[in-house]
């Protein structure tokens, strides 16, 4: 019982992670039809802008845990929102008009580029960082098994509860969201009647790699520890969700997000860690097979 | 006239080529190959450190029969198949030794090409395989991970016997070897792992395994893998409330895994290696001018720098750096380095491999008491 509770939470946070992440994913291929291979990357570039940053104000004496946090959350999304707009900037915008396949080589390469900048520029080592929040609360103790919840925990269950609301408010509810909905239904119609689609586009970039360095500031304060190649990793498991959950969704990436971390916590903890990324992705072939357009997806209605 | 001007310049140009390329020719290239980039490009690091000092001081020394040596770098990220084009690279730079590469994963693949160019090759890959297929250009000169995990388990069971032990690989080469061969030592002194378990290298999130060991009442663990998992396992064992005693092989000698597992994490991580080099006499003078140079020479340092002391002296023994000559130079020599004596036997392994339990403490590791 203890353990249950235990991976239940454990797989909670992961998957809010992963949902946090797989959110760009699906914004971005709601807009422009898209997978962003760059996106596992910008992640990756936002936690290490963190591990900076905090390590910045930990030189300049800001000690206080909250006030240090929310200056690294405002400085990391502030960098990493420019780099989901130079990434769409350079990598798709030059190519709209070309056919599928050349941005999805360009977002491939602008991949393989981000990695290879950080590792050059900050070194291969892994980054530390000291334990920020340290402890939690002891839920209750069930055969000599104590059930903790860390704070860290908590706060990354918070923060992406209160994103999805204010995200799901921003795109239903703003002129902003109804643009954006408006592009991602017939891009020539919207620019016909007068958005500008490319600031479109390039503002949702920006939201997706805001939310992904979101996702980046509470892992380095999670797990204390990055390096240039966390993207791919990261990267996949989130693309997994958004599909799981139905591209373009997204709630669906929320949920799809959720269940992955779930399946990855009481898979390793019920059966073998060893392949629990095998259960992982044979269910993502099941969703393809069974239902394509992932949990929560739109059926995609051929136009005429 | 014009053709004739051509053809002058053809000539000058190929002229100048073959002046260009005589002393290109005249130099003896040696390769070393590791993860320069990539999750452990740390170890690759400290590969190219040991290496640039030994080629430096050979060629002040005037080199190995009277030629400069020249290194060449190549980058396998610890991946198989990046290893074998790396390989096939060195082999088109007519290298005529090789120190490398790291990863056992690598050198298993990359050592068949190797081979097949008649290179010698000295590595520190400790996976039994690298030199059990009966090539003859291998030289191993760090112990086996049959020999490792075999101190490794015969050392817990005697000092946590009385502990549930719990072993746990990350599925490399490497890494299962290693885990095997330390299951296999507790089991011989009768000590049966209440847990068996694998993880994936590279993410970032180990709380189910953690979790898992806590519900086994794990207090000791039995790792085979690399530093940077130990250092996640032990935080987030931490931040569980469960404290874990981890015991590793030579990887964890990487002192990235104290500033990766944070606060005083690490003083839990035991792991064995081969005697402490820089306890050597012969090793004080390098010693010192690496850390004149701002290099700590621990880990794999100090045996990249013997690998080219190694490939000097076969030379001069044998007077060419033939294969047919240097092979049997190496297979029936003895060398003095900055790791030791070394000697071969007829698989390539070293003739007196021995390891030892060593303890971190802050961020210097030392022999365990």
């Amino acid at each position: 019982m203890g353990q249950f509770i235990q991976q239940l939470i454990n797989g909670l946070t992961l998957g809010a992670v992963y949902g946090l992440i797989a959110l760009g994913y699906t914004m971005v291929y709601g807009i422009i039809g898209m997978i962003n291979f760059a996106h596992g990357d910008i992640y990756m570039v936002s936690a290490i802008i963190s591990v900076t940053a905090l390590t910045l104000m930990s030189a300049m004496g800001i000690t206080a845990v909250p006030l240090a946090l929310a200056l690294a959350l405002i400085i990391a999304i502030a960098f990493t929102s420019v780099y989901g707009w130079a990434v769409e900037r350079t990598a798709y915008r030059p190519l709209r008009n070309a056919s599928r396949l050349a941005p999805l080589i360009s977002a491939i390469g602008m991949s393989i580029f981000l990695q290879n900048m950080v590792q050059i520029t900050q070194g291969a080592r892994v980054k530390p960082i000291p334990t920020m929040m340290p402890g939690g609360i002891e839920l209750f103790s069930h055969n000599g098994f104590s059930v903790h919840l860390a704070w860290t925990q908590i706060m990354i269950c918070v923060v992406t509860v209160v994103l999805m609301v204010a995200f799901t408010g921003l795109i239903t509810r703003t002129s902003f969201g109804r643009q954006q909905r408006a592009c991602e239904q017939d891009r020539s119609m919207a620019s016909l009647l007068g958005i500008d689609v490319d600031r479109t586009i390039s503002y949702t970039f920006m939201l997706g790699a805001a939310l992904a360095a979101v996702a980046g500031v509470m892992v380095t304060v999670y797990y204390g520890v990055v390096d240039f190649s966390i993207g791919f990793v990261a990267g996949i498991k989130a693309f997994t969700a958004a599909v799981l959950g139905g591209v373009g969704s997204l709630p669906g990436a929320m949920l799809g997000g959720l269940l992955i971390g779930l399946i990855e916590s009481f898979w390793s903890a019920y059966l073998s860690p060893e392949y629990k990324d095998v259960a992982t992705f044979a269910i993502l072939i099941m969703v393809l097979m069974f239902r394509p357009s992932g949990l929560l997806g739109r059926p995609e209605v051929e136009k005429v | 006239m014009k053709a004739a001007l051509k053809k002058s310049i053809i000539v000058a140009g190929l002229g100048l080529a073959t002046l260009l390329a005589v002393p290109a020719w005249a130099d003896y290239s040696v390769g070393i190959a590791g993860p320069m980039t990539g999750e452990y490009a740390s170890a690759g690091a400290q590969i190219r450190n040991g290496a640039e000092m030994a080629v430096a001081d050979i060629n002040a020394k005037g080199g190995v029969l009277g030629q400069k040596i020249k290194l060449e770098v190549g980058d396998d990220a610890c991946d198989p198949k990046q290893a074998v084009s790396v390989a096939n690279a060195m082999v088109n730079k007519h290298i005529v030794f090789m120190h490398g590469h790291w990863c056992s994963s690598s050198t298993i693949p990359a050592s068949d090409i190797y081979n097949d160019a008649q290179i010698p090759m000295a590595t520190v890959s400790t996976n039994p395989k690298v030199t059990e297929r009966g090539l003859k250009n291998i030289f191993r000169i760090m112990g086996r991970d049959d020999q490792q995990g075999g101190v490794g388990g015969g050392f817990l069971a005697e000092h946590f016997g009385s502990k549930k032990i719990a072993v746990i690989d990350d599925k490399s080469a490497y890494g299962k070897g290693l885990a095997d061969e330390m299951a296999k030592g507790l089991q011989s002194k009768g000590v049966k792992p209440v847990l068996r378990e694998s993880i994936t290298a590279g993410e970032k999130d180990y709380s189910g395994i953690v979790t898992k060991l806590k519900a086994a009442g794990v207090e000791v663990v039995a790792y085979g893998g690399y530093h940077t998992e130990v250092a996640l396992i032990l935080r987030q064992a931490q931040q569980a409330g469960l404290k874990l005693t981890i015991l590793g092989g030579d990887t964890m000698s990487n002192n990235e895994l104290v500033t990766a597992a944070g606060g005083d994490n690490a003083n839990n991580v035991l792991f064995t290696f081969a005697p402490d080099s820089r306890l050597e006499p012969g090793a004080a003078d390098v010693v010192k001018r690496f850390r004149d140079k701002k290099i700590e020479p621990d880990g794999y340092v100090l045996y990249a720098y013997a690998a080219m002391q190694l490939f000097q002296q076969a030379a001069e023994k044998a007077k060419s750096v033939k294969y047919a000559d240097l092979q049997k130079a190496l297979a029936n020599g003895s060398f003095n380095t900055v790791v030791g004596t070394l000697s071969f036997d007829a698989k390539g392994d070293l003739k007196v491999p021995a390891f030892r339990v060593y303890q971190w403490k802050g961020n210097k590791y030392e022999y365990f008491k």
